[in-house]
């Protein structure tokens, strides 16, 4: 069946997405309001995820109780995550439960009750977030990694700090709530099995009304290299590492994406065989893209006992600075299997299809169809894949580690 | 959606849902041995050996697997747990021939003894890795209070020992006294053309071992002590729980879901609204785990470690109402909706169907299709739901503590 991507945009600014998956039972959706860390207050770290939590109980003629139980009798699994850029809510259910439930978290936005009694709760609740992470190493490299090579506002972390979060007072959180859940930045993204003209309707009957915002400026994002150490008692050392790349918006972002599925895509990908398969040196080893504020980054992670991680990060580093001799054709070809086959998974799948056209607007302003896709895949050559990296040699080198032991980044690992 | 089984002419079982609309096909073997199958000395050595399935075959060294794997852009995983060993790949229709003859071909590997110490080292950082993780060991200790001297306690792991010492030739030994013709099962989900895959699995399956090498399968009796395990600067308490469960067969698992769904799920039930709702705790779970021939509840609690045991209390009042009092019209009727909808969304996919499938047949050699399920817990009554909960829940539990 064809494709058909849909949109819309309300007078107010917030965008609605659809694309009709009428082979399916259920519908899901993925609702971006521009709440993220990085619009977070100085010093109130945690305000975002606190402000989500808080929107969550209780609006409208709603109590906490009563809004999750509509929820639950509707048969929605949801979810609600918090990235630099935004405040997100995801849900999934029965595609007759659709416009129920959006129609529940409309009136989240518009008419929260933000309840100063529960305050305390929301706050000991994102506490719990926080200590919980801090027990956890394979996690905490990555947190600590982008607070080391992001600066403010870029590099909060979605849990925020201890101090952030005692001082966030209901005023600072009300006065966040106004400014950022605004439909100007909004986007709500709709698959699955529905009706688009019904979906607009009552979208626009429901959201129309939500008044604007002023936009919030950004400053320039400039990532900062070099090396952290964080102590953590573990039999393990857990290495993240992160270098420039182009981002999700760059004309070559597909070059770079297919580098990274060359290092990490599957079980013949060139990290996995060669960290793990030759040597036995972890048990988890991966890499991945990162784009932020028009900055793209490769992401990787490894995780292995304390005596082996120099010779893992040194593995690490030639692996990746073996993609200077060039791919094989035979690599291509299973990088173009992999996403290919990714795109037919992906029609299985309500809620994957909504957060990857949620994320396609957000950073393109449009939805590519699988066509093009389809046809950027095909694109790639071994030739433009060297000629990529070649071009775009790894640098600006981030490396923490989190464990009983320091690493440092090897001399002569190139940096700008 | 069709079920079709085919006993292959010796040969496994192969167990197909058909469903000719679907987008892939998901398939997997399922292999009826896990860690209760093993002798103390080779503790972890069903998922040691689902990691050596990978490393080659007679036809394909490890590199050729994972290449092929990657060829086929197959989602492609495997997992151990106390008694099964589960390889599945999901894979585009026009993929079928490729991909059973590799994942076939797969569950007869060489056992290579160079292949084996590499990735000897891989399970052993696995192992470290867990035990960097919350809870920290918690369940493993927890197993063997609960599970005593029964093979049950077995860590599915292994031990660091265990898989230091353990030699290649009790592995061989292993694999060939349980990957046997009437020990696995070939399942298939999503659109398939059976009829080729039967006659491609016949050749394939060829000469594989007929009879299975039994293990001891005894019922355990349950343990209900407590243990402390002490890890240096932690930053919350971890605390798991352990109360004698129902078998995967029981007609009171319907009921038995209802009731950790009201106590325990993780939005709207009893214990959220107690613990989680008010901030006390990170998280508040109890969870089925089921056997062939008996069954746990599992509960789970993180929290700052000055709560602990205010939260501890919480805890065991919810549990102490519930076998008290049961549960009401409407919380029966709410978790019969989550529950209903979570299997309806889950069974959208022919690889989540494939696992329904699987593990349907390996306890039961029957399927039960989704309405019919649906039905069944639509059937359960409150009453049902509270002889339910005093019969697990109102038992004595085993209980291990995480401090710092």
């Amino acid at each position: 069946m064809k494709q058909q991507l849909l949109q819309r945009q309300l007078s107010n600014g917030m965008v609605l997405l659809g694309e009709p998956m009428p082979w399916l039972r259920s519908a899901a959706f993925t609702f971006l309001l521009p709440a993220g860390t990085c619009y977070e207050a100085d010093g109130l770290d945690g305000l975002a995820a606190l402000t989500s939590e808080m929107v969550q109980r209780g609006c409208a003629e709603y109590s906490s109780r009563q809004f999750l139980e509509a929820l639950d009798e509707l048969g929605v699994e949801r979810g609600s995550s918090i990235t630099t850029n935004h405040s997100a809510f995801s849900c999934s259910m029965p595609s007759e439960a659709l416009l129920p439930t959006i129609e529940l978290y409309s009136k989240m936005v518009l008419e929260p009750h933000l309840p100063v009694d529960q305050l305390d709760d929301a706050l000991q609740l994102a506490m719990q977030d926080l200590r919980a992470l801090d027990d956890e190493p394979s996690h905490r490299c990555f947190s600590e990694l982008k607070r080391f090579r992001y600066p403010l506002p870029f590099g909060r972390i979605s849990q925020g700090t201890r101090e952030g979060l005692e001082a966030v007072s209901a005023e600072a959180l009300e006065a966040f709530f106004r400014s950022t859940y605004s439909p100007s930045g909004s986007l709500l993204a709709v698959a699955g099995s529905f009706d688009w003209d019904e979906l607009c309707d009552r979208v626009e009957e429901l959201l129309g009304k939500w008044s604007p915002k002023p936009k919030v400026a950004l400053p320039e994002l400039k990532p900062e290299f070099g090396s952290l150490h964080v102590d953590h008692p573990s039999n393990q050392t857990h290495l993240a590492l992160a270098y420039d790349s182009v981002s999700y918006e760059h004309p070559e972002y597909y070059q770079a994406r297919g580098l990274v599925g060359v290092l990490s895509d599957g079980m013949s990908s060139r990290l996995f065989t060669e960290v793990r398969e030759k040597r036995g040196l972890v048990y988890s080893v991966f890499a991945t893209c990162f784009s932020l504020a028009g900055r793209g980054s490769v992401l990787c992670y490894a995780g292995t006992t304390t005596n082996r991680a120099e010779e893992t990060l040194q593995v690490l580093l030639e692996t990746i600075d073996s993609l200077k001799n060039g791919i094989t054709e035979d690599e291509l070809q299973r990088l173009k299997n992999r996403i290919k086959s990714s795109l037919v998974f992906e029609q299985e799948s309500s809620s994957a299809r909504s957060s990857q056209i949620a994320s396609d607007w957000f950073y393109l302003g449009r939805v590519p169809d699988r066509e093009e896709v389809c046809r950027r895949v095909d694109a790639l050559t071994c030739e433009s894949l060297k000629q990529h990296f070649c071009e775009n040699l790894p640098k600006n080198f981030s490396l923490v580690t989190v464990g009983s032991q320091s690493l440092d980044l090897p001399d002569g690992t190139y940096n700008a | 959606m069709e079920l079709i089984t085919h006993k292959v002419e010796g040969g496994p079982e192969i167990v197909a849902l058909h469903d000719p609309t679907a987008l892939t096909l998901s398939m997997g073997w399922f292999v009826k041995t896990g860690s209760r199958d093993e002798r103390t000395q080779i503790a972890g050595v069903s998922h040691f050996l689902e990691h050596m399935v990978f490393k080659g075959t007679a036809r394909r060294t490890a590199e050729q697997v994972n290449r092929e794997l990657d060829h086929l852009g197959a989602h492609s995983n495997a997992y151990t747990s106390e008694d099964a060993t589960v390889f599945y790949a999901s894979v585009l229709p026009d993929c079928q021939f490729q991909a059973v003859d590799l994942l076939t071909d797969l569950m007869q590997p060489t056992l290579n003894e160079e292949e084996f110490e590499t990735e000897r080292q891989v399970v052993l950082e696995e192992i470290a890795m867990y035990d960097d993780q919350p809870p920290y060991g918690a369940f493993e200790r927890l197993s063997e209070i609960f599970f005593g001297e029964h093979p049950l306690a077995t860590r599915i792991l292994g031990t660091e020992e265990s898989v230091a010492e353990m030699p290649v030739g009790q592995m061989r030994d292993y694999h060939s006294q349980r990957y046997t013709q009437d020990n696995m099962y070939l399942v298939v989900s999503g659109n398939v053309d059976f009829d080729a895959l039967a006659k491609q699995v016949a050749t394939l399956a060829q000469g594989w071992p007929e009879k299975v090498v039994a293990t001891e399968c005894s019922p355990p009796s349950f343990g209900h002590g407590e243990a402390t395990i002490t890890k240096e600067s932690i930053h919350q308490h971890y605390e798991v729980m352990a109360w004698p469960g129902l078998a995967r067969n029981s007609l009171a698992r319907y009921a038995l879901r209802i009731l950790c769904t009201v106590v325990a799920d993780d939005a709207g039930s009893r214990l959220f609204w107690e613990l989680i709702d008010t901030g006390r705790a990170e998280t508040a779970a109890i969870w089925p785990q089921m056997f062939d021939d008996c069954g746990g509840l599992l509960g789970y609690m993180c929290c700052a470690p000055e709560d602990a045991a205010a939260n501890a209390k919480v805890f065991e009042r919810v549990i102490a109402e519930v076998c008290d009092r049961g549960v009401t019209d409407s919380e029966i009727e709410l978790a019969k909706k989550k529950i209903a909808s979570g299997l309806i969304l889950a069974d959208e996919k022919p690889s989540n169907r494939l696992f329904a499938v699987g593990q349907s047949w390996m306890c039961r050699n029957s399927y039960e299709p989704l309405d019919v399920v649906l039905s069944r817990y639509q059937a359960v009554e409150p009453e049902d739901v509270l002889a339910v909960a005093r019969e697990t829940l109102g038992q004595q539990s085993a209980r291990v503590r995480v401090v710092c």
